[in-house]
This record gives C-alpha cells, sequence and structure tokens, in this order.
C-alpha cells in the first residue's frame, strides 16, 4: 500500500445516552469539525466517502441509509458503507487510494447503543443456529475469557485491576472520555463482580457518539496544506467463529495484522488498544509484541468509553493526533469485532 | 431404540428462534418537533439556509446541501398531488380497505412531498396536479403521529401545473 | 494506476422461496465452493474474503461476516462485509475488485447472498418505526408513483411493463438456476394477474428468493492460470446520493447517469447500445426496465420504452442488446446477491459461459446494481479481453 496521510480526526463526546438525537443529529458536528480541520467544505471535496455502523444497534434496518443526508451528496458521490467498525470504513478507504480511484476520503463512524441492551444485542452475532438460541451475551462471552486465563495462571484479577486504574487515570486528560478519575487498584479489587470474575469496571460503558477522519495521498495532503500524520501499514485478520477451535487467551489474528502492518519495524511510543475489557488489554498487549516502554491507551482506552462502530476508527485517530501535534513520533492502533476478539485489525502510523 | 422408532422420526430442517429484543427509540429534535407540531393540528417544515427548500418532514438537515436546517415554517392542511398509486393490498396495521389510493402530497409552502392516503374520491378520477387537503381527525384523538391527519381529499381548485408542483419558494 | 483484475471463478446455488436442505452457512458455501472449482481452485488459494448482504434483519442474525468465517474459508485471513442496501451485491464486487486492483491481494473470494426464507423480509423492509412520520407502504408503494411519473412523461403504452415482465421470465426459462420458471408465460398471464400498486401487477414484480452468489477475483499473473477464459474487469463504479431532497429527479436518478459515465469511461465505451453486447440491469419491477435504458444511456430520455416494445432487450426476437439474458431480478431476487447476480451474469457472457441464455459472441457486457430509494448504484463492465 501507500503511505496514506491522516489529516483530520474529530471525535463527539462519549455519552451513556445521547437522548434524542437520531443519526444525522449525532453525526453532523463532527462531519463539520472534520471537514473544517481539514480545510474543506463538504463530502464534495473528497473523492471518497466510506461508513460504519450496525443497523442492530438503533434497532432499523437500513438507519446507515439516513447516514448520508448530514453529507451533501449532491451532486452524488461516492460512497460505500460496512457494517462493521469504521476502522474497517478506512480500511476500504485506503485500498480505494492505494488503486488510484481516490486522492483523498472521508471516512465515519457512529453508533447509538443506547436504544437496546448492547450486550443483548450483541449475543445475536453469534451462530444463529446453534449459540445465538442461547442468548449469550457478549459480556459473558468475555467473562469465560477472563476466567479462563485466571485458571490458567496467565493473568490476576490485580492485573485486570491495574489496567482499569490506569484507564481511568490516563482518561483525566481526555475531553472526550466517559469515566476518569483516580482510582486505587485496592478499591477497585473491593468492589463486588458483575458478571464473575468481571466487575463493572472490568467492562467497558455504552456510549453514544460519532467520529470522523479526513485521509489523502501525502501529495493532496501537501496540497491542502494541512499537517498529518502517514498511516504506513494496515491489516486485518479473523479468527474461526467457534469458541472451542480457538485459544481464548491468545489472539493470533493481532499477531498475524501487526506482524504485516510492520508494527515491528519501530519503536512504539504509544499503543491505542480497542480492549472492551480488562483482561483482553493484556491479551493484545501481548499479541501486538508490545514493551513496558510502550504507553497503552493514554486516551483511556474504550474502557473510558466505548463508541460502538466508531470506538475502532478513534483509535486510529487518536494516534493520528498525537502525532500530528508532535506529541510523538510513531505509534500504533487496533480495533477489534466480535465476541472474544474474534477479528482484528492493526494500523502503524508515523510522523510526516 | 428399536428400528421403527428411528425410521419414525423426520430429520429437523429447521428451527424457530424468536428474536426478542428491546429499544427504547427516541424522535431527534427534528422529529420530536414535526411531531410535537402534528400532535398540536399544524404541519410544521424546515427551511435549509442553502438553498431555501422547505422540507416535510424535517429531518434536521437538508440532504441535498448538508446543512442543518433550523427555521421552522408553518405549512397549509392544502397539497397537491405529485404522483399517486392506487393500493390493491392492504398494509399491515392499517384499517384502510384495499383498492385505496397513496399519493406523494406537496403541501403548500413545502418543496417536497410526503406520502398519505386520499379519500372521498373515486381512485380512477385521482391524477398528477390535483389539489388536495388534509381532513384531520378530531383533536381528542390526536397523538404524535402523522395517523391525526385522516386522509386528504379533493378540494374544488384547478390543478396545478405539472412543472410548478414543489417548485414555488420565496421571491 | 489501478492493476489489472478478472473475474476466473463464479458460482452461484439454484434460486428458490426456501431452501430448507442448508444452513446460511452451507448456503454461502455452496455458492463459494461452486466458484472455486470453476477456477480450478481450493480454500488455500483465496488471499482474503468479502461478504456482502442487505441488513440483518432480513435474516435476524447481526453482522453474519463473523459466524461464515469458517464455512468461507477466512479464518486467519481478511474478511469484510459490505452493506449498501440493495446494491450491496455490487457493491461488494467492486470492494473486492479493489483490494486485487489495489495490488495489496492476489486473489480475493467475495460472495454475497439472502436466506430470506428464514426471516420475514417483508417485515423487515416495512416494520413501522416509532415516530417515522412516513406512511409505509412498501418497496411497490415507493416505486409505483414513480412509474406513473415515466408514464406520464412519455406517454408509453400500457404493456410495456407486461412486455418486459413477459421477456424477463422467458430468458429465466433458459436459465436452470433461475427462481421462476415459466416458460409458457404470456402477456396476457401477466395482464391477467392481480394488481398489487397499480400500474405494478403480481407478474410485474421480483420474486422473494433464497440464493446465494460467489467470484473470485485474480490479478492479471494468476488470471493466466485460470482453466476457463477469465472476464477481465473493463471499469467499475458507485454513485451515491440522498433517498430524499427537495427537487431530486426521481424517475432519472442523477447518481444513476453519473455512474453509468465514469464506468463507460473506464471500459472506453461511447455508445452502450452500440458497444456493449448485453446487460444485466436490475429491474425488480417490469417498468424499471425502460427507466433505466434511458438512465444508462442506451436510449435518449422519454425513448427507452421503445426499445423493449421493438425486442432490442430480448434474446428470443433477436435483439441487438439483450437485457438480462439469464432472467434477472424478475426471476429470481435473494436480495443481497442479486447486484452480484448481475455481474456474475455478466461475466458468465464474456467468457461464453451462460449456457443456453448466451448471447453468441459476447465480447463486453455491463452488470449494474441500485437500492435503497434508487439513490445507491453500482456498475461494472466486463470483457473478454484486457483492453
Amino acid at each position: 500500500m501507500r503511505d496514506i496521510a491522516i489529516v483530520s480526526f474529530v471525535q463527539s463526546d462519549c455519552v451513556r445516552d445521547a437522548g434524542a438525537q437520531n443519526e444525522v443529529e449525532l453525526i453532523m458536528p463532527v462531519l463539520r469539525k472534520a471537514l473544517d480541520a481539514a480545510g474543506i467544505q463538504s463530502a464534495q471535496d473528497v473523492d471518497f466517502t466510506c461508513s460504519g455502523s450496525c443497523d442492530y444497534l438503533q434497532g432499523a434496518a437500513f438507519a446507515f441509509v439516513s447516514g448520508v443526508d448530514p453529507l451533501g451528496a449532491v451532486p452524488p458521490i461516492k460512497e460505500s458503507h460496512v457494517e462493521m467498525d469504521a476502522a474497517w470504513a478506512l480500511y476500504e478507504a485506503v485500498l480505494k487510494i492505494t488503486m488510484g480511484q481516490a486522492e483523498s476520503a472521508l471516512v465515519y463512524g457512529f453508533g447509538k447503543s443506547s436504544p437496546g441492551e448492547l450486550p443483548i444485542v450483541l449475543s445475536q452475532q453469534l451462530d444463529p443456529y446453534y449459540m445465538a438460541p442461547l442468548w449469550l451475551d457478549s459480556i459473558s462471552t468475555a467473562a469465560l475469557q477472563a476466567r479462563t486465563m485466571l485458571d490458567n495462571g496467565d493473568i490476576t484479577e490485580k492485573d485486570m485491576a491495574e489496567v482499569v486504574a490506569r484507564s481511568r487515570k490516563n482518561a483525566k486528560s481526555n475531553p472526550h472520555a466517559q469515566l476518569k478519575g483516580d482510582v486505587s487498584v485496592d478499591e477497585l479489587l473491593a468492589e463486588p463482580t458483575y458478571l464473575s470474575p468481571l466487575r463493572k469496571h472490568d467492562c467497558c460503558p455504552v456510549s453514544d457518539g460519532a467520529c470522523a477522519m479526513v485521509v489523502a495521498t501525502v501529495e493532496k495532503a501537501k496540497e491542502w496544506g494541512k499537517p498529518y500524520a502517514v498511516l504506513k501499514g494496515i491489516d486485518h485478520r479473523i479468527e474461526s467463529h467457534n469458541f472451542g477451535a480457538r485459544d481464548l487467551t491468545q489472539s493470533p489474528s493481532t499477531q498475524a495484522a501487526a506482524k504485516s502492518a510492520g508494527v515491528a519495524n519501530g519503536p512504539v511510543e504509544v499503543a491505542e488498544i480497542y480492549a472492551p475489557f480488562s483482561h483482553q488489554e493484556i491479551i493484545l498487549k501481548r499479541a501486538l509484541g508490545l514493551g513496558d516502554d510502550t504507553v497503552v491507551n493514554p486516551s483511556g482506552g474504550v474502557l473510558a468509553g466505548n463508541l460502538m462502530m466508531a470506538s475502532g476508527l478513534s483509535r486510529i485517530g487518536e494516534v493520528a493526533m498525537r502525532i500530528i501535534r508532535g506529541d510523538i513520533k510513531r505509534g500504533i492502533a487496533h480495533a477489534t469485532s466480535g465476541h472474544a476478539l474474534q477479528q482484528n485489525l492493526v494500523a502503524v502510523l508515523e510522523e510526516a | 431404540m428399536s428400528d421403527q422408532n428411528t425410521e419414525a422420526l423426520e430429520p429437523i430442517t429447521g428451527i424457530e428462534v424468536p428474536v426478542y429484543l428491546d429499544y427504547n427509540f427516541t424522535a431527534g429534535r427534528a422529529t420530536a418537533r414535526f411531531l410535537t407540531g402534528v400532535k398540536n393540528g399544524k404541519l410544521l417544515g424546515q427551511r435549509c439556509p442553502s438553498c431555501r427548500n422547505v422540507y416535510i418532514p424535517p429531518r434536521g438537515c437538508c440532504a441535498a446541501c448538508g446543512v442543518a436546517t433550523e427555521e421552522e415554517v408553518e405549512l397549509s392542511n392544502k397539497a397537491t398531488v405529485e404522483s399517486f398509486t392506487i393500493v390493491h393490498i392492504p398494509i399491515p396495521g392499517n384499517p384502510i380497505k384495499p383498492p385505496y389510493v397513496i399519493a406523494n402530497l406537496v403541501p403548500d409552502g413545502a418543496n417536497i412531498s410526503f406520502l398519505h392516503v386520499l379519500s372521498e374520491c373515486k381512485n380512477e378520477d385521482v391524477r398528477i396536479g390535483m389539489r388536495v387537503e388534509a381532513l384531520w381527525k378530531d383533536a381528542s384523538e390526536w397523538d404524535y403521529a402523522m395517523e391525526n391527519i385522516q386522509y386528504f381529499r379533493p378540494i374544488d381548485e384547478p390543478d396545478m401545473e405539472v412543472e410548478e408542483i414543489g417548485r414555488l419558494k420565496d421571491a | 494506476m489501478a492493476d489489472l483484475a478478472a473475474v476466473v471463478g463464479i458460482g452461484q446455488t439454484k434460486y428458490q422461496t426456501k431452501r430448507k436442505d442448508v444452513s446460511i452457512a452451507g448456503l454461502v458455501r455452496e455458492a463459494a465452493f461452486n466458484a472455486l472449482t470453476d477456477a480450478g481452485l481450493t480454500w488455500d488459494d483465496i488471499d482474503a474474503v468479502v461478504v456482502g448482504k442487505a441488513p440483518d434483519m432480513f435474516e435476524g442474525g447481526i453482522m453474519p461476516e463473523l459466524y461464515l468465517t469458517d464455512a468461507l474459508g477466512c479464518n486467519g485471513k481478511p474478511m469484510l462485509r459490505v452493506h449498501t442496501a440493495g446494491s450491496v451485491g455490487g457493491s461488494t464486487a467492486i470492494v473486492a475488485a479493489s483490494y486485487v486492483q489495489s495490488g495489496m491481494f492476489k486473489r480475493v473470494l467475495t460472495v454475497t447472498y439472502e436466506k430470506q426464507s428464514e426471516s420475514n423480509a417483508m417485515w423487515a423492509l416495512s416494520n413501522a418505526q416509532p415516530f417515522s412520520p412516513h406512511l409505509n407502504a412498501g418497496a411497490g408503494g415507493f416505486f409505483a408513483p414513480i412509474i406513473r411519473e415515466y408514464m406520464r412523461r412519455t406517454n408509453a403504452p400500457y404493456d410495456v411493463g407486461l412486455k418486459v415482465a413477459t421477456k424477463d421470465r422467458l430468458h429465466g426459462a433458459r436459465n436452470p438456476l433461475a427462481h421462476l420458471q415459466l416458460p409458457n408465460i404470456t402477456m396476457k398471464e401477466v395482464e391477467d394477474s392481480p394488481m398489487l400498486w397499480e400500474p405494478l401487477r403480481f407478474l410485474e414484480s421480483c420474486p422473494s428468493s433464497d440464493g446465494a452468489c460467489a467470484l473470485v477475483i485474480s490479478n492479471e499473473e494468476l488470471a493466466a492460470q485460470s482453466p476457463k477464459k477469465p472476464a477481465w474487469i473493463r471499469g467499475a463504479a458507485m454513485r451515491s446520493e440522498p433517498t430524499m431532497y427537495a427537487g431530486r429527479e426521481q424517475v432519472n436518478p442523477q447518481a444513476g447517469i453519473d455512474c453509468a459515465k465514469d464506468v463507460y469511461k473506464q471500459a472506453g465505451i461511447t455508445d452502450p447500445r452500440k458497444d456493449l453486447d448485453c446487460a444485466e440491469i436490475y429491474v425488480p419491477f417490469s417498468w424499471y426496465e425502460p427507466m433505466w435504458l434511458e438512465n444508462l444511456g442506451f436510449a435518449d430520455v422519454g425513448q427507452g420504452w421503445k426499445l423493449t416494445m421493438e425486442g432490442a432487450t430480448s434474446l428470443d426476437e433477436k435483439g441487438d442488446i439483450p437485457w438480462n439474458c439469464s432472467g434477472g431480478v424478475l426471476s429470481s431476487n435473494p436480495i443481497g446477491a442479486s447486484g452480484m447476480i448481475r455481474f456474475a451474469e455478466a461475466a458468465r457472457q464474456v467468457r461464453g459461459d451462460a449456457g443456453d441464455h448466451q448471447v453468441d459472441g459476447a465480447k463486453l457486457a455491463m452488470g449494474h446494481a441500485y437500492g435503497g430509494g434508487a439513490q445507491f448504484f453500482a456498475m461494472w463492465v466486463v470483457g473478454s479481453e484486457k483492453a
């Protein structure tokens, strides 16, 4: 793939319930800010637009169609959509740019999880014949995974609490985060379990919101005269859907994607990892081959606020903005989809 | 199990797995304002600040320009038939008996149509450009729904020229 | 610039109302396996998989690419799921092609499907959304008024729709995979069928089908190894516009016009009627044939119905630009797959592989898909030559 410039990224605040806002009202403000930051007017000024969302979160088939309204798609635009986290919408845009059919793209993701009970909704992601009828919600699956790791001696409950404490502390500097503050490991361990062995704080919150990103070829970004971060590598892999067919304590798909995206080609100063559960951050950190000198989730990660269908793109955006601000020179971002980390995407970003 | 028993069993080719999911729907600000207007017996459109077109029902943004619509415009109960079809199959959940006419109607003052039912006319007499007006149900039955309007019925006004339907805007 | 890519394998399932003999995974795997067999390949020869289908609510499972990973041999590989409403079959093929055209992958498998019998597609399409101010009268309720406007503008005779409905089913009778097998259908039979949304009658509307369609797309180097002639992708384009906006031209949508112009330019087509040998065009309701003939530049505005009435689009009448030789959407409609079926059937034509519905000597063919309120368009042109 060719180098892609990430020119702007904007995220809405993670809120528990966006209230009476429809998709259009959720997306419009972030789109406007992302376009403004890139110095362009509307979707007319990019060559391709791609979005990520999931109808079932809102409970309406074709919910994503109304997402086209804020784009100003007259005259008609080149536009596509994935029913996945917007990190995969970015992937589709990367393909378009690499093949030479676009020099710039607008990518956005949005999710209004508050109308439904998200973990129960996600139980229907499972095999419709054998597993979905069991109504195994996404928190239960994660709990099974955490239980396996504890029993193996791979992690301790203290390790999990440390992840949460760090997340809340880091989130203090993130204006968009939903859960932030200083809390000690002991305080966390004193909490009762929610879905054993997970405590409530081991699980990411449910958040409504949207995020948007403008990307372009490096030449185009220079033409616009805007600072940018470079997407050097991006890859994704999926594993078997059958829980019994994989080792839930590891993430080989993350490992393979990381290798292919070139994570190890340089120092990883920052890693934004999409870990909806505390124990998963540990699995992913190991799979990505990260050392102690990497700062993990300086934003607080999704434990501090989880924009379903947009969190993956947010990880990438968080790293990009740190690079653009000059805080770091190189970082990686990760996105996940499905129960217990079934599918994973890794992106490598560097300074221009 | 005896051989007789196994032969009597049919292979299972499917199972019924009902999916019950509860959702708490919200209307979105623009829709909420519109439906509140409807609850009070009014049709409220919203105007795009860029192209000046008036939308009904408003969705919060002008899809052509991609900008938020804020300015509210109260629309007339009179409308013009932009197009229509005669429906011969029942609409799920609607008591009206087929065949009946549903039409794309542009209320005076708006630049886009919405779909509603026509009545008090012969299906064969319905034509593009026909002038109609809303018949609202009794105010005691009003809710946050377009069903507050029972149907639209023809009025005695000359047909509108096709080219003019939905085109008229503020000067 | 984009790398060359070609369709080297095509697999479909028999389309019918209910496939009770396979699960969703089984249905999808059947099409995928057929495509691999057609290409002389195994699962290990595939670098990545792209899945497409219409709304999840049509079967009830959420994000089914997660569940279908194993059935599609995708364990350890990249998986993507595209969703662009009714045009999804086409846009999925285009996204899959971009995997290869970007040079990032050598050979990919793409599958689209719908197993509508497992849920209730009609419900999913029209379930009343709370606070929706819109009267929901089904797809026909949306499209019938637009068709009426077309009839008003063109003064087309009332039986144009009947002719299309008859022609496409006669074509379908040549295709053993088609859902509706009506070899003895006549215009009178169509006219006598119950009226649904005037002017559309029952037999002028598409069926509801279970089915899947798969393609294997590879780069130039690997296409040379293909046992069958590759179908080279000469152009691919997508366009979207909002469903509703003030002043929107609904009869002849701009997004369709722009998308066609783009794909023709890529493929070097200046006169689609002359330059193309045949086309597979998404016509779910009879009158959309004359409307799309105009929208896609095969006929001047207002003249599309004349081509239909002349028999120009009929294989049986030896028309010069047969449309939907496979039977089209009017003969089989697994919604998520229908777009890809059009793209696949176009590829079959230029490979000389279309059996009894083959257009003799077809070298250049077009596939077309649309979705939503005719707002999402996906089109491609395939040819027997690389350029």
